[in-house]
């Protein structure tokens, strides 16, 4: 049930300039008023974007707060594939990896 | 006066975030200038508004109320809600058409209950299009939302329906107005697959939407979907729309698996609009 609050979380946070005066100022503050697991709100205190890709929460709404953390693009990628090696396959939702991980641009591979 | 231009373009965010990380630059500046045209087909048109029929990403619309259809009666918009420097897109006011956005909100609502929203802010969906189509944002936008994005998702035949009522609402005031769904055939978008693209099913669909084959676009399963087309081919439904907006054949102005830095099947399009 609280996955739905950690997305909604990020929802909230993605859209509002005023939640995200209070991410930088006062998270504590942010986090109490969602509905979240320890493990949840320990994930975002750290933004982890791997364990929170793989608790299942919505690529999309993942994608624009990594931009807001000034994550870059393929780094981002990369925490992705990282949070399953670590926690094992997306455990909810539609966002899941097909594959083994491997890249699907050529920019990737060169890098 | 009527529908007087309808198509289709791609929004992914990197088509604007990720110009500069793209290495295929010919293939790039060719679907830039496609977008160019189609600019040009929407001033050639004469249009006084443009309806954008997206798919947004979770930026109004959650799972707390979603809508299956929404309609922005707002008199101006903000976006985009992502950072700036992340999709190149300076955040900007676009106008919107309260008045004209309201009379088709109210003929749409005679077959399909729509919803309707004075508040939108314009994530990547609206944004990327709108950069490229009226880049100095002086053409009113009406922003129209298809649930594509939180299952359970809006059935594919009821977006053709959708569609229909969005044209019988431009038919029945006197603006010229502009259609342009925006959304994606395959793509695994916001995941490590970003880049992954299934041409084949790409190609089969557009060109099936191209001829106006509303029995096959409308026979496929969101399982069948998901599968070969990834969670990203939901967004055939705005595409679906349109066409069912513009009842007359397609044309595929360009389409490329040759720049999956930009994590979508690119593609724009046009319909002739049919009496
Ligand atoms: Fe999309």
């Amino acid at each position: 049930m609280s996955l739905y609050y950690l997305q909604k979380f990020l929802y909230v946070l993605n859209r509002d300039e005023g939640a995200q005066k209070k991410y930088q100022n006062d998270l504590e503050a942010l986090l109490g008023d969602f509905d979240l697991t320890d493990e949840e709100a320990d994930a975002l205190r750290k933004g982890d974007i791997g364990l929170l890709y793989v608790l299942g929460v919505n690529g999309q709404i993942l994608m624009h707060y990594a931009a807001f953390l000034g994550i870059e693009w393929f780094d981002y990628l990369d925490m992705m594939r990282k949070g399953i090696e670590e926690h094992g396959p997306v455990r909810a939702g539609v966002y899941t990896m097909t594959g083994e991980g491997e890249s699907f641009t050529e920019e990737e591979k060169s890098r | 006066m009527s529908l007087v231009y309808a198509g289709v373009c791609s929004h992914a965010p990197g088509i604007t975030g990720r110009a500069d990380l793209c290495e295929n630059t010919e293939k790039r500046d060719e679907f830039y200038a496609q977008l160019d045209k189609q600019r040009q087909d929407i001033e050639d048109s004469g249009a006084e508004a443009l309806i954008v029929v997206a798919a947004e990403h979770f930026a109004n619309f959650f799972m707390n109320n979603m809508p299956a259809f929404c309609i922005g009666i707002g008199a101006e918009y903000q976006g985009p809600i992502e950072d700036p420097e992340w999709l190149k897109i300076s955040k900007t006011a676009v106008p919107g058409a309260p008045d004209l956005g309201t009379r088709i909100t109210r003929e749409v609502m005679q077959t399909v209950d729509v919803a309707y929203a004075e508040e939108w802010k314009f994530d990547h969906g609206i944004m990327v299009p709108l950069n490229f189509l009226t880049p100095n944002y002086d053409l009113p936008i009406i922003p129209v939302n298809i649930n594509c994005q939180g299952p359970p998702l809006t059935p594919l035949h009821r977006a053709w329906e959708f569609g229909l009522a969005l044209r019988r609402s431009c038919d029945a005031v006197p603006e010229k107005v502009a259609l342009v769904g925006t959304g994606g055939v395959s793509h695994w978008p916001a995941t490590p697959d970003s880049g992954k693209i299934n041409e084949e099913w790409d190609r089969r669909f557009l060109g099936q939407l191209m001829r106006q084959d509303k029995e096959a676009v409308l026979g496929y399963s969101d399982q069948e979907t998901y599968a070969q087309a990834g969670q990203g081919g939901y967004e055939i439904r705005t595409y679906i729309a349109t066409a069912a907006a513009a009842g007359g054949l397609g044309e595929l102005q360009f389409y490329t698996a040759e720049l999956p830095i930009f994590a979508v099947g690119v593609t724009v399009g046009r319909f002739d609009i049919a009496a």
